[in-house]
């Protein structure tokens, strides 16, 4: 089977990143960019079904600027075996997102979508469960655990309070959590094999898809402040401070 | 303007992140009713009728919504959506999951786990792990959005609303329930519980967690972990706090053997007062805490579990 598997160009996950000082959005100047943790995890999995002999096709889709590429190509040095860069120059909305994943989705008709629970920029949760929205096909949402079964996939999933596992008739997308796998390292050779491998360039216009934003960022501002308090001697004062100061216990 | 509020319950009953809910619902204004959407779910609704606020709840009683399966709920939620300008849940898992797949079927965007409302039209909301609070207009005719519930003060209950039963819908065959392991404990829930104690890296391993549900006991305490202690397999990942887990503000947190990571902070730094125990004073978590005390773990516990 075909796996789709949409990856995402953000901010490294070790950067701290803070307003900028006219608060009308976040700094990123000369941030390093990498490809979103949860994507990573996602160009994992389909690897690792492709190379169980579940999955025949590993298909690597990315929307954003021209620079995208470059996380498209980490993807295929870690064993995807084509791209597709939805170019635009726009900071696409959610919504936006999984319309342009759809047209993708119909063209390619990929059995499986995989992709990441959430991207560590925006922080939305949305884009996988719209596109299955709008596919009309079903969810495995923050998956611990894949498992392909003929027609159906069973994916377990990280609920609050323990896992849950759904079964779903594929084509089915999956969003993944952090512990389904820890990706590997890409190695030079693959690094340079994924140089050559096929990376098409389409545009949302071309994909016939409305971007139109849906909401507007009026400004950002950093989170009020907590400021460091004060270092006790012993566990004696904590208790007496909690106990008698703080009023918690 | 009038709200639907996503109930979340376990059929049994009704879920406290509705009544943070309903407390966001509140600040937008206007008509607040109740959508329980479920299998037997009676009892959960009666609770909701006596959520302080709300006008009407309405049910939605069917086999195929036992397990909050999204296929099946979303259909459910649009179809008793009619009217409403703003439709809100509560940002659990099942919020999340369900959600969006609800915004999209009604081609609107969808705003994310909200933590202040500006107006009807106008959120706050944490991007980038909690370091910037971006402020959010919303252009769509609907506004789908997920609350952060420790954002907002829980309702009060005490309440009468009207009850009356939702439209059903049919199962969309796409997806089915094969089994769940949920975590027992006599513990509070991390997200209810109003003092949390969590372990880092630090404890060495899942078996010393022990010491800290000793002091959880006395405590009345939720046990909660880092990703670290999580990805090195100490403990289950529905104990995970942070930007990817689970986000807390209990009156007490006490942070155990963690180091502070941004991703860390984004879960618990809106608790009321936070504890530090780390043998290294340069730890970053010391820069959030209001009590940090510099000292092994290994004594320092156990002393504590001893002087409460």
């Amino acid at each position: 089977m075909k796996i789709l598997v949409a990856v995402k160009r953000v901010v490294d996950y070790n950067v701290k990143v803070r307003p900028k000082a006219d608060g009308t959005g976040p700094d990123l100047a000369n941030a390093k960019m990498s490809i979103n943790p949860f994507c990573e995890i996602a160009v994992e999995e389909a690897v690792r079904l492709k190379e169980a002999g579940v999955a025949s096709e590993v298909v690597v889709v990315s929307i954003g600027e021209k620079t995208s590429q470059e996380q498209i190509r980490t993807a295929l040095a870690l064993g995807a075996d084509r791209g597709i860069l939805v170019e635009t120059g726009e900071s696409l909305q959610p919504l936006a997102v999984a319309k342009c994943l759809k047209a993708v989705y119909d063209q390619e008709q990929p059995q499986m979508v995989l992709m990441g629970k959430q991207s560590i920029d925006g922080d939305n949760n949305q884009t996988g469960q719209m596109l299955a929205a709008l596919a009309g096909i079903g969810q495995g949402t923050f998956a611990s655990e894949v498992k392909v079964d003929g027609e159906s996939v069973n994916v377990t999933r990280e609920i609050d309070g323990g896992l849950q596992t759904v079964g779903l008739k594929l084509p089915a997308v999956v969003t993944t959590d952090l512990r389904l796998n820890e990706p590997r390292y890409a190695s030079l050779p693959n690094i340079m094999k994924a140089k050559k491998k096929p990376l098409d360039t389409t545009t949302p216009a071309d994909l016939g898809v409305d971007i139109a934003p849906r909401f507007e960022v009026l400004g950002v501002e950093p989170p009020p402040s907590r400021s460091a308090g004060i270092k006790v001697a012993d566990v004696a004062e904590l208790v007496d401070k909690l106990k008698n100061e703080a009023k918690v216990i | 303007m009038s709200i639907l509020v996503i109930a979340e319950h376990d059929n049994g009953s009704l879920k406290p992140a509705t009544l943070n809910t309903v407390a966001a619902a509140a600040k937008i204004g206007g008509d607040i009713d109740v959508l329980v959407i479920g299998s037997g779910c009676g009892a959960a609704a009666t609770e909701a009728a006596g959520v302080e606020g709300v006008r009407s709840v309405i049910t939605v009683d069917g086999a195929i919504y036992e397990h909050q399966l999204a296929e099946e709920v979303a259909p459910a939620i649009v179809a008793n959506s009619e009217g409403y300008t703003h439709i809100l849940a509560p940002a659990t898992t099942t919020g999340k999951n369900v959600m969006p797949r609800v915004a999209a079927m009604l081609d609107v965007a969808q705003i994310s786990d909200i933590v202040g409302v500006e107006s009807a039209d106008t959120f706050k909301r944490p991007i980038y792990a909690g370091n910037i609070i971006a402020t959010v207009k919303s252009s769509d005719v609907v506004k789908v959005i997920t609350v952060r519930t420790t954002a907002f003060d829980a309702v009060a209950t005490g309440g009468s609303a009207d009850s009356k039963d939702g439209a059903a819908t049919e199962s969309a065959g796409l997806s089915s329930f094969v089994g769940e392991e949920l975590a027992v404990s006599d513990r509070p829930e991390l997200t209810a519980a109003s003092v949390v104690i969590s372990g880092g890296r630090g404890m060495q391993n899942g078996d010393n967690f022990k010491l800290l549900e000793s002091v959880a006991d006395k405590l009345g305490a939720a046990v909660g972990a880092s990703r670290a202690a999580v990805d090195a397999g100490f403990v289950p990942n529905d104990m995970q706090v942070g930007q990817t887990g689970k986000i807390v503000a209990p009156d007490l947190y006490i942070a155990v053997g963690i180091s502070g990571a941004i991703q860390h902070l984004a879960g618990m730094k809106d608790s009321k007062v936070i504890v530090a125990i780390n043998k290294d004073e340069e730890a970053p978590i010391f820069q959030v805490a209001d009590y940090g005390l510099v000292a092994d773990l290994f004594e320092a516990v156990p002393q504590l579990e001893q002087a409460l």
